[in-house]
């Protein structure tokens, strides 16, 4: 298993193989995610209408994602995605709640609901690279790379997956942090890499990646 | 019949969150979905709920969408035809 790329998102920064390749102090966690959109200049209009759970997993992949070209190595069916969070859709289940509380005032939006399971940030991301490969969206109180990569380990020895987009994707109101890498079966790395990168790294400098990460997402009092 | 088609392009907008999209962007005669503002399922039965919940119009037969949702006109000559006095 050869981890090739990583990308985090810890607002105000976007950083890729440890480059800092956005940056934007916006107000909030919906600015942000808007700013960090803008700077892709990726057309896509849908991108507005996710709630910020998808949103955050879309830019964290796009830019993990970016000049890779990655349908050119592998097979849509050989890509896998396994995403990890400790929030699951809790935002927007809570906005849901609101608009069907009174009973008088019951006008439940349907683009509100249709964001209230976690694995739609799954979702969202297949239908943007056409990825059709297995998937899942783990739900664990803390960023657990064991369980992770586990599950990651499995799909490559069970040859269901040559590829795969896992991490941490974590939102909740003002508490964004995703942490993304590009996890390959066999070394087919260096093609993604730029000139002068050597990023190939192990399962324990994740593991710390990955809790600094949890640190910034940290929601005192949550449970 | 033109202040309500205005009205209604503003409401689209922010309800189906037309990021790019401006009033003056919007042909009141131009197809809501397919080639028009490319609008989606989801977004047809977010139009039933503003039409409900900003005209008091409930939209009992959902195959009557096809027709009321064809344009913003289309559905401002629904609202005058059916809304509540």
């Amino acid at each position: 298993m050869h981890i090739t790329r990583i990308c985090t998102v810890i607002p105000p920064l976007v950083r890729l193989n440890g480059t800092v390749v956005f940056e934007d102090r916006a107000e909030d966690s919906p600015a942000f995610l808007k700013a960090a959109y803008r700077n892709l200049s990726v057309p896509y209009p849908k991108f507005f209408k996710m709630d910020n759970l998808c949103k955050l997993g879309f830019l964290a992949t796009e830019y993990l994602l970016h000049d890779t070209n990655l349908a050119a190595h592998y097979s849509l069916n050989d890509t896998g995605i396994v995403f990890q969070n400790r929030s699951s859709s809790l935002e927007t289940d809570e906005k849901h709640q609101e608009s069907i509380r009174d009973r008088q005032n019951y006008f439940p939006s349907p683009s509100v609901f249709v964001y209230t399971l976690p694995n739609i940030v799954v979702g969202e991301v297949s239908i943007r690279h056409k990825i059709k490969g297995e998937n899942a969206l783990l739900i664990s109180s803390e960023p657990d790379a064991g369980q992770l990569f586990g599950y990651v380990n499995e799909l490559f020895l069970q040859d269901r997956v040559k590829c795969c987009i896992a991490g941490w994707v974590e939102a909740y109101h003002d508490h964004l942090s995703a942490c993304l890498v590009l996890v390959e079966k066999k070394e087919m790395a260096k093609s993604f890499l730029q000139p002068g990168e050597l990023f190939i790294f192990g399962l324990l400098n994740l593991e710390r990646i990955l809790n600094e990460v949890s640190q910034h997402a940290r929601i005192d009092g949550k449970a | 019949m033109q202040e309500l088609t205005e009205k209604l392009k503003k409401e689209i907008i922010e309800v189906l969150n037309l990021e790019d999209v401006s009033p003056e962007d919007i042909d009141a005669d131009a197809s809501l979905f397919g080639e028009g503002l490319g609008l989606d399922s989801i977004d047809a039965l977010e139009l039933i709920v503003l039409l409900e919940k900003n005209y008091g119009i409930k939209i009992e037969d959902p195959k009557e969408g096809r027709k009321i949702f064809a344009s913003v006109r289309t559905m401002a000559e629904y609202i005058l035809e059916h809304q509540k006095k």
